[in-house]
């Protein structure tokens, strides 16, 4: 066994210890909780248990793959997966033990002893470091001081408090009732069995190392699709709704969630087919890429009409709640395209774009209102008002791009942020009151009319939203190849090359914040029409964050990518409300990885893929 | 002699011309509503010396925080955006100990070292914070291309703002009453409140505690050489990484003291969402005073505070504005913009403005 070997061991602890941080993360922040309301297979597992299970399952994958690569025996490499299992529950075990009422007095000692233990690793490693005598002497009492604090701190903090749960608020009875596998009145029992059900999670991961490529493949394939099928349960019922009898729907689901069967069939059907396009798919791929120059186009557009014909029957495939969702999605892909001028392809971050998004929705609620905010009272149409929402955020974009065309890329970031938070606080100020309603809002807002018909419900709606979409899209595209496009391109990847190309650069740079505005006066006034009512507290920060993100994890200056980011950023926490709170942890942890891993997104273009390549070049130029 | 009047023989610049309008503009907005306020004289010298004193103390608190981004801006040259969670992080997590501290008495029977107690927790807890921040976030990041780091540290002021809402719950917390600091001082017609002075004097102690520690010890010498200029330092025997390190938890030590003082003045206690808004304002404040330097940062961060209490009751209220006091915010960020475009090197003026702008 090769597990001796100081390397390995390291890898396999350091991951296992990593994967064990993350179940005791997730489960403090009260994600596992709260996954566990939701049934992913009837009776058989929950979103919670599948989180404690596919987590030791893919650290022991990649460690198998990691392993194996370097040539280690299959015995230290399934070895490994087990240990990694078993070191994921390690974490959570220990705060289980802190939590309950007999092992109580483990975490008072540790609390007492980890000043000196951590103390001494200080000094034991700097030791290593062959550092004076006196140094060490002098860090061991300075670590042990300072570590002291914290933990007499912490103890009296407990010891006053009683109950870890009344400090960690997640720390609670259901959260032991999930990682103890519904086993809290029995805590030896239930720790047991947790780490047996992690510690078979790691073996199974480590052991589809050694399975051939293809039925891999396909085994993944088929499991992530049954597992996404059951834990959107109640979306995929949405939709089958629509389009099945009652009495079979019945057969595959229970309320909500997948029956046993129809899992297993599921994960049958998508299995084969996983095979059969792991099997034949780059064959398939092949083929494409060997049609003749006219057969291909052909081939394209036919996927070009079916998509559009997808888009424009969605409405009817999923029905009303789920037409609700895609009007948020869509009014984010446009939000999403518009802030890209200014992001994707001048290179602006713009944090502030909330700003246009408020313009365009306090402008349409104030033009058409029949309430007594109303300026026009009801002379004007949604159809009219809409340009004059639009122009207005162009000039709001127009005017707060002004002030900050001199300034430097960061600077401008917290510049517009400001700008972002100076509109909240004015729109709910008392000074503008008497026009916007302060805290109230501006109310009854009528609905759009179209051909005599009130486009009162979602599926309505839904093809202003798809209309302006596509709309952008088309602009945008031809923005990105043309003249202007190239400029503010040349701008992003170098400013002062582009001054001296002669490129004006300011007036390239107006002209993105101007058209990026636009979108989001759009996406405003269809959102104040839809909502009936506009409120101060819709235009947060959190907005101009929510389109950021998408854009970042999507694909920055990438189309389709906006949109893959809109439906994955704005889609997911809608369908999975179990999701939605813990939106912005999701956002801000997934923004930090893409930066690290792929800071060119999701479905990157080739030129942002290369700049981002070639800043990773410089670096290791310069040596950093 | 020429160039001054190169203006003249430039082109015409519309940019410029409409910067110059707005700066018109605010010095005339500026001058009527205070001319208007100070005719009226609705608000008497003595308010004028109270709104003074508790914008000083508010000022410390932001300038408290301001450090931490100017530290961080002086070795790296990036914005660390998460630094007001930093700050939270301190704030929010040592309500606990002050409860505890207060339930068993401590807290009124010997303040001194209570407040001691919670200073130097919740600035450890905050120190771990960035330090974890730095190590996780921002290392695999160094010398990519300046936005990278910019979009990393909004994803993980994000973060950390729902981790704590998940650890600690989303509701607010308030500090426990401390009977010492619930007095004022009399002079005069004047009536300052103990806490305003507490946090004034504790601000500035940590203040002159940094300044000491770079300006006189040897790892001050170091951050100040990295500073400086990295590969130097490296050829000289500097460790680069640590010393960064280092400094990120010097400031998360600062942000996670202010949080404390200012958790013990705020009456409506703190939250998850308490350090956004303190945040954007210190790093105003880090820019009034000149970014990168560090007696700016405190200069910036007392003006910046004066100015919020000062200015919605002279300016805004003098045009006529109602409600002027919701308004406080706005004059800040209005601020930040101002000084963005018309000082970018702040007050104090940026030490190596021509390399690092």
């Amino acid at each position: 066994m090769d597990l001796s070997q100081s390397r390995t061991r390291q890898a396999i602890i350091t991951l296992g210890l990593l994967s064990g941080a993350l179940i005791l993360f997730t489960g403090a922040v009260g994600m596992i909780a709260a996954f566990h309301e939701r049934e992913v297979v009837n009776d058989f597992i929950t979103l919670g248990q599948l989180v404690l299970l596919i987590t030791p399952f893919i650290f022991g994958y990649t460690a198998a793959n990691r392993l194996g690569m370097t040539g280690e025996s299959p015995t230290s490499v399934i070895g490994g997966g087990i240990i990694i299992g078993l070191l994921t529950t390690l974490p959570t075990t220990l705060l289980l033990l802190f939590n309950s009422d007999e092992f109580r007095f483990l975490l008072d000692w540790s609390l007492r002893l980890a000043p000196f233990v951590v103390a001494t690793a200080i000094a034991w490693r700097l030791h290593r470091q062959n550092v004076e005598t006196f140094t060490l002497i002098g860090s061991w009492l300075l670590a042990a001081v300072l570590i002291g604090i914290v933990t007499f701190s912490l103890a009296l903090i407990f010891e006053v408090k009683g109950e870890l749960r009344s400090v960690l608020v997640n720390i609670n009875r259901d959260w032991v009732e999930v990682v103890t596998f519904d086993n809290r009145k029995d805590l030896m029992r239930g720790i047991f069995v947790f780490s047996l059900a992690s510690a078979v999670a790691g073996f199974v991961g480590s052991l589809c190392y050694y399975v051939p490529r293809t039925p891999r493949r396909a085994m993944f394939y088929g499991l992530s699709v049954t597992l996404l099928v059951g834990a959107f349960g109640e979306t995929v019922r949405l939709v089958l709704q629509e389009n099945l009898e009652r009495d079979t729907l019945n057969q595959l689901f229970r309320r909500d969630t997948l029956r046993q069967n129809a899992a297993l069939g599921l994960l049958v059907v998508s299995t084969v087919i996983g095979y059969l396009w792991a099997a034949f798919g780059d064959r398939a791929r092949q083929g494409f890429q060997n049609l003749g120059g006219q057969q291909r186009q052909t081939t394209q557009m036919i996927g070009t009409v079916l998509f559009v014909a997808v888009l424009l029957m969605l409405p009817w495939l999923i029905g009303r709640t789920l037409s609700d969702v895609a009007v948020t999605i869509g009014l984010f892909v446009l939000m999403g395209l518009g802030l890209n001028i200014a992001i994707g392809l001048a290179g602006l971050l713009d944090l502030g774009y909330v700003t246009n998004y408020a313009v365009g929705a306090y402008i349409l609620a104030v033009m058409t209102s029949i309430g007594p905010l109303g300026l026009m009272k009801g002379t004007f149409s949604f159809w009219m008002v809409i340009p004059i929402a639009l122009l207005a955020a162009m000039f709001a974009g127009f005017i707060f791009a002004v002030p900050v065309l001199r300034m430097r890329g960061d600077y401008l970031a917290i510049a517009t942020l400001g700008f972002g938070e100076i509109i909240g606080k004015l729109a709910i100020s008392d000074w503008l009151k008497p026009l916007i309603g302060g805290a109230q809002g501006v109310q009854a807002i009528p609905k759009p009319i179209f051909l005599g018909t009130e486009l009162r419900n979602p599926e309505q709606l839904y093809y202003i939203v798809l209309v302006a979409c596509l709309v952008t899209l088309f602009v945008s595209i031809r923005l990105n190849n043309s003249r202007t496009g190239r400029q503010w391109m040349a701008i992003r990847e170098d400013e002062d090359v582009a001054t001296a190309m002669g490129i004006d650069t300011a007036r390239a740079k107006l002209l993105a914040f101007t058209l990026s505005a636009a979108t989001g006066g759009v996406a405003g006034a269809i959102f104040a029409a839809k909502v009936g009512s506009v409120f101060p507290n819709s235009f947060t920060v959190f907005i101009s964050i929510n389109v950021l993100s998408l854009i970042i994890v999507g694909g920055i200056a990438s189309n389709p990518g906006i949109v893959v980011g809109a439906v994955v950023l704005i889609g997911l926490p809608e369908l999975l409300r179990e999701f939605s709170d813990f939106r912005f942890l999701l956002y801000g942890a997934l923004l930090i990885m893409m930066m690290i891993n792929r800071p060119q997104g999701l479905i990157p273009t080739k030129i942002v893929t290369h700049e981002m390549r070639a800043g990773v070049k410089a670096k290791v130029a310069a040596g950093d | 002699m020429l160039h001054m009047f190169k203006w003249k023989t430039d082109e015409f610049s519309w940019v410029d011309f409409t910067i110059d309008v707005l700066r018109i503009l605010i010095v005339l907005a500026i001058v009527v509503g205070s001319w208007n306020t100070l005719s009226e004289g609705r608000i008497s010298f003595a308010q004028w010396v109270n709104l003074f004193i508790a914008g000083l103390s508010q000022g410390s608190i932001y300038a408290l925080i301001a450090l931490g981004y100017t530290l961080v801006y002086g070795i790296l040259l990036m914005i660390n955006f998460a630094h007001g969670e930093v700050f939270m992080a301190g704030a929010f997590s040592t309500v606990f100990l002050a409860e505890a501290l207060n339930r068993t008495g401590f807290l009124n029977q010997s303040p001194v070292l209570a407040i001691l107690l919670m200073i130097l927790f919740a600035g450890l807890v905050s120190m771990t914070v960035a330090i974890l921040l730095e190590r996780i976030a921002y290392r695999p990041l160094r010398g990519s291309p300046r936005l990278v780091p910019l979009i990393t540290a909004i994803g993980a002021s994000f973060f950390l703002q729902y981790t704590f809402r998940g650890l600690y719950g989303s509701g607010f917390k308030a500090y426990p009453q401390v009977k010492i600091l619930q007095g004022a001082l009399q002079i005069g017609s004047i009536n300052i409140p103990t806490v305003q002075i507490f946090v004034f004097v504790s601000a500035l102690v940590l203040m002159f505690g940094l300044y000491w520690l770079v300006e006189r010890s040897r790892i001050g010498k170091a951050m100040r050489a990295v500073s400086e200029n990295k590969e130097v330092a490296r050829l000289m025997g500097i460790d680069i990484d640590w010393v960064i390190l280092f400094t990120f938890g010097v400031g998360g030590f600062l942000a996670g003291s202010a949080g404390v003082i200012n958790g013990m003045f705020r009456p409506q206690g703190v939250n998850f969402f308490m350090g956004f808004i303190p945040g954007i304002k210190a790093f105003t404040a880090a820019v009034l005073g000149g970014i990168g330097n560090i007696p700016g940062a405190m200069l910036g961060g007392l003006f910046l505070g004066v100015i919020e209490a000062i200015g919605p009751n002279l300016v805004l209220a003098g045009l006529g504005i109602p409600g002027a006091n919701q308004l406080k915010d706005v004059i800040a960020f209005t601020m930040l913009v101002l000084v963005l475009i018309f000082r970018p090197q702040g007050i104090l003026g940026e030490r190596l403005s021509e390399k690092k702008a």
